[in-house]
């Protein structure tokens, strides 16, 4: 920023504006992915707050995970969701409206749940770490995940392969409620 | 915009928007869509500790990460057994899946 716009406009109120924005675009996101009967707005609400957060991740310091939050979840979850209400549920049918006491009593659980997570929040005494490293780079978090982590990031992969084959195989194979045409 | 309660109220906000939504959907999608939310809470939690107390700023990262993997895992899985029970009995409502019920 030149001095001269930075008579004008001042960084800090830049910071907080962006702030602003981040924390805005999560929330009315989460209400848009929950709130409506459609569910193709319920993916858009999904993106929209995965942005958020990427955001708020790039303001707690770290740009390596919002960049991997923005590929993993718009690029990959919020994809694979659009392809499976593409390949089940017509959106033309009209869902029967809900039992009304089961939107109350959802409603009051996650007021009591808040509740009492806040009071957590709030009494703990949160203590900070004696020595802090302030190593934030990338290339520490490659040196983890290949040496202390080894073990963790080798079953991530396993799992992730034994997640695609059981995918493949309950959607190809299991389905089976009806053959497609031409089959014996 | 500085201090852990901002990031943690941030957090909790959206684990109990998710965990709203997770109780009032009957499409098992927008059950599924709940679940990431309250996952993501979960990340900014570590986010927050990470860089406001943890002595290694890495290991943070490092458990949203595998957090992430577990996320995209579960998405592919849930996806296609929500394909299976489509092709069974042609609803993703969660009141229709009742063959078991006594």
């Amino acid at each position: 920023m030149t001095p001269v716009m930075g008579q004008y406009i001042r960084p800090e109120a830049v910071a907080w504006a962006a702030f602003i924005l981040v924390v805005g675009l999560t929330f009315a996101g989460a209400l848009i992915a929950v709130l409506p009967r459609n569910i193709i707005y319920n993916v858009f609400g999904l993106a929209t707050c995965i942005l958020g957060v990427a955001g708020l991740f790039i303001f707690l310091g770290s740009e390596f995970l919002a960049m991997m939050e923005i590929l993993i979840y718009i690029g990959a979850i919020s994809i694979a969701i659009v392809f499976a209400i593409m390949l089940s549920q017509p959106m033309h049918v009209r869902i029967p409206p809900a039992w009304r006491p089961k939107l109350y009593l959802s409603f009051a659980v996650s007021a009591v749940v808040f509740v009492s997570f806040s009071v957590i929040v709030l009494r703990t005494p949160w203590a900070v770490a004696l020595e802090r490293s302030q190593d934030w780079t990338v290339k520490r978090l490659g040196e983890l995940f290949l040496t202390r982590y080894e073990l963790l990031f080798e079953l991530i992969s396993l799992a992730l392969l034994v997640a695609i084959i059981g995918a493949i195989i309950t959607a190809a194979a299991l389905g089976g409620g009806r053959k497609p045409e031409g089959e014996p | 915009m500085n201090s852990l309660h901002t990031y943690l109220f941030i957090a909790l906000v959206l684990f109990c928007i998710g965990l709203f939504g997770l109780l009032k959907r009957r499409s098992l999608i927008g059950m599924l869509i709940s679940v990431e939310l309250m996952l993501n809470a979960v990340g900014l939690n570590f986010m927050a500790f990470n860089r406001f107390l943890a002595p290694d700023p890495a290991v943070g990262q490092v458990a949203v990460l595998f957090i992430m993997g577990i996320a995209a895992a579960e998405a592919a899985i849930a996806l296609s057994l929500i394909l299976a029970l489509f092709r069974k009995i042609r609803s993703i409502n969660v009141e229709q899946a009742r063959q078991l019920k006594g």
